[in-house]
């Protein structure tokens, strides 16, 4: 791995334009991908690069431009076209059928038959087991898709894309549902990839991401290349100045307002598994206003689902909510809306919107009694509080009136936010809430968190990504195994004491519930 | 009536193609055809008594269309609506005629108010039952309704054994007279089931733009978790749209026993089909979440001409079947490539923006 001019060119695309309806979202691109190395594409969210990897595996015909294979001209009519070529594909968005078991998901359209076209389930499990193995996934393949969480959809995913043995490996966000630790393992199939020659295409938003595993970089701005470098000659501030032009700041500075007094408690939140087990256990925090108190974890830590307990969305939870020192008896999502608690959810289509409603609609959805006379909605503070949570927000939409699914993910994922705020809430929980986004969406999100903070809302925000939660908490609290398995204070905080507690949760059990405050002041 | 394009309004507001703004308004605008094309075809079919008498037989399922318009909104559907029209026509007859009987000796008579609101009560506890199904108990929307289809039919046949209710003019010593003034009375020359549907018609297509819980049925019907966690109470809008759609059943039971002033338990059988009919007919999305009262009224008006002109004109009932559903095809069909239109039309003027 070390000669890098020995990667060849495997395949290379020449002058690639791509024109939708009226917009241009690739201009004349030459993009090359070389064997044995990983290829980084990088850049905002509507730059081109999921339509550039698009006409790579087929699914997308250039306007104009050639495709070079191995150095003869290619046309791809289909997806199909391209995977005969040895090319595959890891799709930003999730292209499993739910309703299958993980085994049927890998092997679909490729089923393995016997002699008199029945499929081989036996075989097909074996198989997809080994894949999954290989990802450390622990999933079993007779589940069913549906049954998965997001992150663990992503790995199948990323199974059934190695299974296809390609030549040429495209990965769009792959890791964007992936907690740090299956981050690793999916590097290290990377890496077995490249050394047996595999051309990887890597994209992702996650800048040290891209640093830590590429080999060669490509910057893509507004359907443009705009540098192409090997990766040992860049860093982040380099990949940031030509995505947008300027160096930027990631992360809102903290502005150094004092938290008030206690917001919000909650105390032995318990969430048992189905599947035996506790999904929350015994997890108490207490939250003051103006803090923004960031929960690390792995995959499957229980963090979504101690916001769901606080939110209400599980009856046979156990514990006690206090806002404002008041205790909160209702157990409803509802009534625990009214009394000041919001929830950002994880997954924004499925959770977050109604695709189908408007951009307003979708923004009161959660405040519609706020606009209420008697059981009549007053059009008018309705469309005023819409305008000024897109101004505040900065949500780019043309006309609220518009369908929210035609917002880039950046945008809709403002308008959840609006929605939660628009609620009056005083304690904001967020669930990944720069899930997907692209930088300058990101770095909007995080200036409203400081913003409410400093207005003295508490927040609560789970993530995976510990730069996220470093850089913006003014408490880390780490949770593993759905247990909370430290407490820390950002001063205190390192992220080797983190990393540590976040693992923390699945070694034997400790004698007192939940280990707090001052972990790794031993 | 001109709420049609008032959902699909915003969305145009700032321009789109001529043939997209036909295809929005192509049920108006086969409203239109088959009315010029009878008015042609059709002797006498414009004269005033026939436009009342149509009128009238397309209110029946326009009540049931609009009852079904908001369950299908949610996501769900309502089969059983043409049993409660039974089951709801044998209660006032039932009532006109026997009272009830206390078995002490004293039978209470209702009068003719008493009696529309114990039936509309009836249909809305048959809703209820359905909701309940549904949200307490999970039982999938066809299924539940579907099985009280059944139950509300078989309890229509019981309550006389089969035999019709005849001859409801009541008694004026009980009170009961009065019973036909629903299905043939009339107020300022119009009959009075057309008030009554006009009164319903307002105040649903007003219930669907206008309040909370218009928009927290479009929001289930888009998306019932993302609806739960913005603290919609997912199934109290369930219970109130089946609970709704009996309500309107219970309406057509009553107006239909009026109209012939007999209650006959196998009256209203496959109305369901006619309202899900007209509803889809007027740009309702089975999938949910799209909808509106005005398109499905001029649905079921469509549907009702189409019958009525039909039969006029002489042609046999098997070709007017086979029309139907031509036209509820042709329907659909146009709504899919009308929104594959309006799609393109936004990513051009996503494009124009910038």
């Amino acid at each position: 791995m070390s000669a890098a001019l020995d990667h060849d060119v495997i395949l290379k695309l020449e002058d690639v334009s791509k024109v939708y309806a009226g917009t241009v979202a690739v201009k004349q691109a030459t993009f090359e991908v070389r064997k044995g190395a990983v290829n980084v594409l990088v850049g905002e969210n509507g730059a081109g690069k999921s339509t550039l990897m698009k006409i790579i595996a087929g699914v997308e015909q250039p306007t104009a431009g050639r495709i070079m294979l191995d150095g003869n001209e290619v046309s791809f009519s289909s997806s199909g076209d391209a995977v005969a070529r040895g090319i595959g594909m890891v799709f930003q968005e999730l292209n499993l059928f739910g309703n299958m078991t993980v085994a049927e998901n890998i092997f679909a359209t490729r089923e393995i038959t016997n002699l008199f076209g029945k499929i081989d389930r036996k075989t097909q499990e074996l198989r997809a087991g080994e894949f999954l193995d290989r990802l450390e996934a622990g999933i079993r393949p007779d589940t069913l898709v549906e049954d998965l969480r997001i992150g663990q959809q992503q790995l199948v995913e990323i199974a059934k894309a190695v299974s296809l043995d390609a030549r040429i490996l495209i990965m769009d966000e792959p890791t964007s549902a992936l907690s740090a630790a299956e981050v690793e393992i999916l590097f290290k199939v990377i890496a077995d990839l490249k050394a047996r020659g595999v051309a990887i295409v890597y994209i992702s938003h996650r800048l040290e991401e891209l640093i830590r595993i590429g080999d060669y970089i490509t910057v893509l701005r507004d359907g443009r290349i705009t540098g192409q470098e090997e990766v040992k000659n860049v860093d982040t501030q380099w990949i940031v100045r030509q995505m947008i032009g300027s160096d930027a700041k990631d992360f809102a500075k903290a502005d150094g307002h004092q938290p008030g007094e206690e917001i919000f408690r909650a105390e032995d939140i318990c969430l048992p598994r189905v599947t035996g087990g506790m999904a929350v256990d015994h997890v108490s925090l207490s939250l003051r206003a103006g803090e923004i108190l960031g929960i690390y974890g792995l995959m499957g830590a229980g963090r979504s689902e101690l916001f769901d307990c606080i939110m209400g969305r599980h009856g046979h939870a156990s514990g006690e909510i206090f806002i404002d020192g008041k205790h909160i008896m209702e157990r409803d999502t509802t009534r625990r809306i009214r009394r000041g608690l919001a929830l950002i959810p994880e997954d924004r289509q499925r959770e977050g919107l109604v695709s189908i409603l408007s951009v307003a609609s979708n923004l009161t959805l959660a405040s519609l009694s706020r606009f209420v006379r008697l059981f009549h909605i007053r059009g008018g503070a309705e469309r005023q509080a819409v305008t000024q949570m897109v101004r505040e927000l900065a949500i780019k939409v043309a006309d609220p009136t518009q369908e929210v699914s035609s917002l880039s993910g950046g945008n809709q994922q403002k308008v959840v936010i609006g929605k939660a705020l628009l609620t009056g809430p005083k304690v904001l929980l967020m669930d990944e809430p720069s899930r997907g986004i692209d930088v300058g969406a990101k770095a909007d999100v995080f200036r409203t968190m400081r913003k409410l903070s400093r207005d003295g809302l508490g927040i609560l925000f789970a993530t995976s990504d510990l730069d996220e939660v470093m850089a913006l908490s003014d408490r880390i609290a780490v949770m593993s195994n759905g247990r909370l398995t430290g407490m820390f204070d950002r001063t205190e905080a390192s992220e080797a004491a983190i990393v540590a507690a976040s693992a923390l949760g699945h070694g034997p059990a400790p004698a007192h519930p939940a280990p707090v405050n001052g972990e790794q002041s031993r | 009536m001109t709420d049609i394009p008032a959902r699909a309004a915003p969305t145009t507001a700032s321009g789109g193609s001529a043939l997209l703004t036909l295809m929005k308004l192509r049920t108006f605008i086969a409203l239109i055809a088959v009315l010029v094309f009878f008015s042609i075809a059709a002797p006498n079919f414009l004269s005033a008594a026939n436009l009342i008498l149509m009128a009238k037989h397309v209110a029946l399922n326009a009540f049931l269309a609009m009852g079904m318009t908001f369950v299908i909104i949610t996501g769900g559907i309502d089969l059983s609506v043409g049993s409660i029209v039974g089951l709801c026509g044998m209660v006032a007859g039932y009532l006109v005629l026997n009272g009830i009987d206390l078995h002490v000796g004293y039978t209470i008579y209702f009068n003719v108010v008493e009696i529309a609101l114990i039936t509309l009560a009836v249909g809305i506890l048959i809703g209820a039952v359905n909701g309940l199904l549904i949200t307490r108990l999970n039982v999938a929307p066809f299924i539940a309704t579907l099985g009280v289809l059944y139950v509300a039919r078989g309890l229509a046949l019981l309550s006389s054994d089969g035999r019709t209710f005849p001859n409801l003019v009541g008694k004026p010593e009980l009170g009961t007279t009065g019973f036909g003034f629903l299905g043939a009375g009339r107020l300022a020359g119009l009959p009075v089931s057309i008030w009554i549907l006009i009164v319903v018609a307002l105040g649903a297509a007003y219930l669907a733009r206008y309040t909370p819980l218009g928009r927290h049925i479009f929001a289930v019907g888009g998306n019932e978790r993302a609806a739960r966690i913005s603290g919609v109470r997912v199934n109290m809008v369930k219970m109130f749209v089946y609970m709704f759609s009996g309500f309107c059943a219970a309406i057509v039971g009553l107006i239909i026993s009026s109209e012939l002033m007999a209650s006959h338990p196998a009256t209203g059988e496959s109305f369901e089909l006619n309202a899900i009919a007209a509803a889809v007919l007027g740009g309702t999305s089975m999938s949910g979440g799209r909808g509106t009262i005005g398109g499905t009224i001029v649905g079921a008006f469509v549907i009702g001409i189409l019958s009525d002109g039909l039969v006029m004109m002489g042609v046999s009932s098997f070709w007017q079947m086979v029309i139907k559903g031509l036209v509820i095809i042709v329907a659909v069909v146009v709504d899919q490539a009308q929104r594959r239109l309006q799609q393109r039309v936004t990513l051009m003027q996503m494009a124009k923006a910038g």
